[in-house]
């Protein structure tokens, strides 16, 4: 029973596939590993596993399930069950791949730690009285607590990256357009993308292979031409990597550092070639994210307003119900973002912030574009830190927000970028040896090189650590 | 008091006769029970997107063609926000600072924009008067929320209330003829509101305009703009200023109140719709769109002018109708060697003025009598077989009962009196019943002339032919 549980995906698929595994007993050991879920990554277990063919699943909340609750990590949604299936979930449905449960997340997707979540933060299972990371946390703490064999969450300014290196586990966010966003709860619309969290590369390359492809449902999304190819390669032979000079890094922590310089000399190893590209206008990513993203949501969670669906406070009169529902329902940083977006639009600001935001957003996208006509790759430490303690960040929202520095510029570009665990490190105040994430981004539509790459780092790497009590 | 002229500008929804709503598949209906045509995209549900509607865009390229408008290489849609229980999404998507279309002109008036979006939901206030106000409850209906809109912008180039209406109507008869919207105000897929400001005569600042909505027919159209030039005349002679707010016509009394409700004081917030690519209609598109335009009326009226050498008001009158234009051309067409003036008069004239003593609203078409009957009758009065007067009661009968002339000229011995002498013995008679006009004739008064004609005609039940009866009388009398 425990072997089974050890096996990635892609061997467990395998198997299945060969009749050496049966089916319904794997889902009903992941089943029973997901009910001793202590990390309050799940919001919502499945019961039975009626004709389970393949490797179940945990699909972070954010994703419109059909007659299964779907939350968004917000009380504004408590109890919601949409009437139809996000079709990036349908398509895993359709490969064979059932679904294990909802994973809980940073209220509509915006935090770096799933301390936003109105039903509870999630604990990270290196360190409990760590955060995994967010706002896919939930999937993060549950593929790597041994909860769940993958998942998938979704990426607006890091939120796949970054849970993935807080947790030692593998997460990719990939083109825009590459996954049909229909049915996957809008944050910023012009950002959001989803993506895989798992124990390995191939099993994200296969994940990403199942749910890529155009939907009509979807305008913005386009697919990959030629498809996902499972990777194979070997060394890093005649492969360009680039260290941004532009994004500093007196903000990273030592051990976070030490990880990074050791996994570089390792891809010179691999036959790879080191240099640098300037990214002059990445470190205003955050900036610009902060302009953007909030604008975008406040448009999109426009529609809360207990008319329709979820939470209702009622009253005699419109507007009161409007603000009761609204205030009642969403939590502190959503509001807090929500309010800076209104303000970002407003007339007479437009053009200072919003309008200038999206001109810095080109910039930057300008930037990678540059750097991928010398180079293959840039690449960076996923987050500027490992997992802090829970609390550490909560009062200072910009702390909290600079952990998405290395992780933003991607979705600004809309390009491709994977995290693989490249160590173990000690926090800067002290601490136990948990989890250090490395950045590989790559040009539009270069999923494949970006998995060969990975894969082969992944390797040379031998990242075989798993937290105390799993595996 | 000084002298003002007035400046108008409208602000046209015309809704798209398409079969599905404008970003769902959800079909377009009218009429039904309410939330019958709804899905998790026009509800507004969490996860959704939306997905332009191709057609749509295509009727939109029509009505920018038929406008002269130019269309934008590239459009994008913008998200217009707000709060408001008929939009669900509390955004409405809509275009901004680049619509699909600008520039164009219909008529007299230019054009200043075109564009497409999606209309509201339908509310419905539960209480006595439908309005909002002291109403307890309101009902929404999701029905029409999603439906695909093009707004049209002109620039202020009307100058009053009549002008408005005949212009507007202009509009609504071409948008008709172009197949893409029913633009039938009753049922509200054509809204038109009206901006109207008032300025000293010869001035060219513009003044302080108001917004008048909800005149939901092209009398209340006239009658509010009217009403609404008065109450900033008599603000600015009491040396009172305007204020610029919207105005809701009252259809049931004819007033126009200020609305005072938060949404018409709201900043959109303006911004580019991120779940939607632009619009770049291809040059197929563009050339499509011109093809797919039938013959509108400024070119009807040119072509029936220059090439049939109609005269100006008939030429006017048939290209504002397009089923009476479409029904003189087929009655032109079968009748061969007719007179293309004289078929439109009798269209016109004498048909219409038929169709209307018997009471009909119908316009030709609609009517029983087939446009080859018509041609038909034309041609017989053209030859002498029946005469004018004959014909009218001909027409009277066609518009009865149908039918076809010749059947109803033998069945109803209306045929003309020609040879035979029988109209000589009826010239000889009335002469002889009329001693003293007879006289009066030979004596030079030619206008005696007409009792003597008025008596054949008695005789003759109308079959005479007045001309021919006149030249007998004179030839009989010798004058």
């Amino acid at each position: 029973m425990a072997e089974m549980l050890e096996l990635t995906a892609l061997q467990a698929g395998r198997a299945i596939d060969a009749g050496d595994l049966a089916p319904g007993e794997y889902f009903d050991a992941w089943r029973e590993a997901a009910a001793g879920d202590e990390l309050n990554a799940y919001l919502w277990r499945a019961g039975d596993a009626e004709g389970a063919r393949g490797v179940p699943i945990a699909v972070k909340d954010i994703f419109c399930t059909e007659g299964i609750p779907t939350t968004a990590g917000s009380k504004i949604l408590e109890g919601y069950r949409p009437p139809y299936t996000a079709t990036a979930v349908r398509r895993l449905q359709e490969a064979g791949v059932p679904l294990l449960g909802k994973t809980n997340m940073d209220e509509f997707a915006m935090g770096s730690s799933n301390e936003n979540s109105a039903y509870g933060p999630v604990l990270n299972p290196w360190d409990r009285g760590r955060v995994p990371g967010g706002s896919s946390g939930g999937s993060a703490a549950a593929v790597a607590g041994g909860l769940a064999p993958w998942a998938i969450g979704t990426d607006t300014g890091g939120s796949i990256r970054q849970p993935a290196s807080l947790c030692g586990i593998v997460g990719m966010k990939p083109t825009y357009g590459a996954i049909s966003r229909y049915g996957m709860i809008a944050f910023a619309s012009s950002l959001d993308q989803c993506g895989p969290l798992t124990r390995d590369v191939s099993d994200a390359a296969l994940l990403l292979q199942i749910m890529e492809g155009r939907d009509g449902c979807d305008s913005t999304s386009v697919g990959i031409e030629g498809g996902i190819e499972l990777p194979q390669r070997e060394d890093l032979n005649g492969l360009r990597f680039a260290v941004p000079s532009g994004l500093a890094m007196d903000g990273v922590e030592a051990g976070v550092q030490a990880s990074f310089e050791a996994t570089l000399a390792t891809i010179e190893g691999l036959g790879g070639e080191l240099g640098e590209a300037p990214l002059p206008h990445a470190a205003h990513g955050i900036s610009a994210y902060y302009v953007i993203a909030p604008a975008e949501a406040s448009a999109n969670l426009a529609r809360y307003d207990g008319v329709r669906y979820g939470l209702r406070e009622d009253s005699e009169e419109l507007s009161e119900m409007y603000e009761s529902t609204r205030a009642a329902g969403f939590g502190r940083e959503v509001k807090r973002r929500i309010m800076l977006g209104t303000y970002a639009l407003s007339s007479g600001f437009y053009d200072a912030y919003y309008g200038q935001a999206q001109k810095v957003r080109t910039k930057i996208a300008e930037d990678l574009n540059n750097a991928f006509e010398s180079y293959d790759f840039v690449v960076t430490p996923t987050s500027p830190s490992v997992a802090f303690e829970l609390g550490a960040k909560t009062d200072d929202p910009l702390a909290m927000y600079l952990n998405d520095y290395f992780t933003v510029p991607m979705p600004l570009a809309g390009t491709p970028a994977i995290s693989i665990p490249s160590g173990l490190a000690e926090p800067d105040g002290g601490g136990p040896q948990i989890p250090v994430g490395f950045q590989i981004a790559g040009p539009a539509f270069g999923e494949n090189a970006i998995l060969d790459a990975a894969f082969a780092l992944e390797k040379a790497i031998g990242f075989e650590a798993r937290p105390d009590g799993v595996g | 008091m000084a002298d003002y002229e007035t400046v108008i500008g409208l602000e046209i929804h015309v809704h798209l006769s398409t079969r599905t709503k404008m970003f769902c598949g959800c079909e377009l209906s009218f009429g039904d029970e309410p939330n019958v045509h709804t899905c998790p995209v026009c509800l507004a549900l969490p996860g959704v997107l939306p997905v332009p509607n191709e057609q749509a865009i295509r009727f939109a390229l029509m009505i920018a063609a038929a406008l002269e408008c130019d269309v934008a290489e590239r459009s994008i849609f913008h998200r217009k926000n707000y709060f408001y229980p008929d939009n669900p999404k509390a955004y409405q998507i809509s275009q901004y600072d680049f619509p699909l279309a600008t520039e164009g002109r219909l008529g007299d008036v230019r054009i200043h924009r075109a564009h497409l979006e999606e209309d509201a939901a339908k509310m419905i206030h539960v209480g006595e008067s439908g309005r909002i106000h002291g109403s307890g409850a309101s009902l929404v209906d999701f029905n029409r929320a999603g439906t695909p809109l093009v707004e049209i912008v002109t620039e202020p180039d009307l100058r009053d209330a009549a002008g408005v209406r005949q212009w507007a109507q202009l509009l609504r008869t071409t948008i008709r003829q172009l197949g893409v919207s029913d633009v039938n105000m009753e049922e509200g897929s054509l809204r038109v509101d009206a901006n109207v400001s008032l300025r000293p005569a010869g001035s060219d600042e513009l003044g302080v305009k108001t917004e008048l909505k909800n005149m939901n027919s092209f009398r209340f159209i006239e009658r509010g703009i009217e009403a609404e030039v008065e109450r900033q005349r008599a603000l600015l002679d009491a040396g009172e200023t305007v204020d610029q707010e919207t105005l809701h016509f009252d259809p049931g009394d004819g007033t126009l109140t200020p609305l005072r409700s938060k949404e018409y004081e709201h900043d959109y917030r303006y911004f580019p719709e991120p779940d939607l690519v632009p619009l770049a209609p291809t040059e197929e598109m563009l050339r499509e769109a011109r093809e797919a335009l039938p013959e509108l009326p400024a070119e009807r009226q040119a072509r029936y002018r220059e090439e049939l050498d109609l005269p100006a008001d008939a030429a006017t009158l048939l290209a504002g109708d397009v089923e009476a234009a479409e029904y003189f051309e087929a009655a032109l067409g079968a009748a061969d060697g007719a007179d293309a003036k004289t078929v439109a008069t009798w269209v016109t004239g004498e048909l219409a003025g038929a169709l209307r003593q018997s009471g009909s609203e119908d316009g030709p078409a609609a009517s029983k009598v087939e446009p080859a009957a018509l041609a038909r009758l034309v041609a017989m009065v053209e030859a002498g077989k029946v005469s004018h007067g004959s014909a009218k009661q001909v027409l009277a009968t066609l518009v009865a009962e149908g039918g076809d002339p010749d059947t109803i000229v033998d069945r109803d011995g209306l045929g003309k009196i020609g040879g035979g002498g029988e109209l000589e013995a009826a010239v000889e008679a009335a002469i002889a019943a009329e001693p003293e006009a007879a006289k009066e004739v030979r004596a030079g008064n030619p206008k005696a002339i007409g009792r003597i004609v008025g008596a054949v005609m008695k005789q003759t039940q109308g079959r005479a032919d007045g001309g021919e009866v006149q030249a007998l009388i004179r030839e009989r009398l010798g004058a």
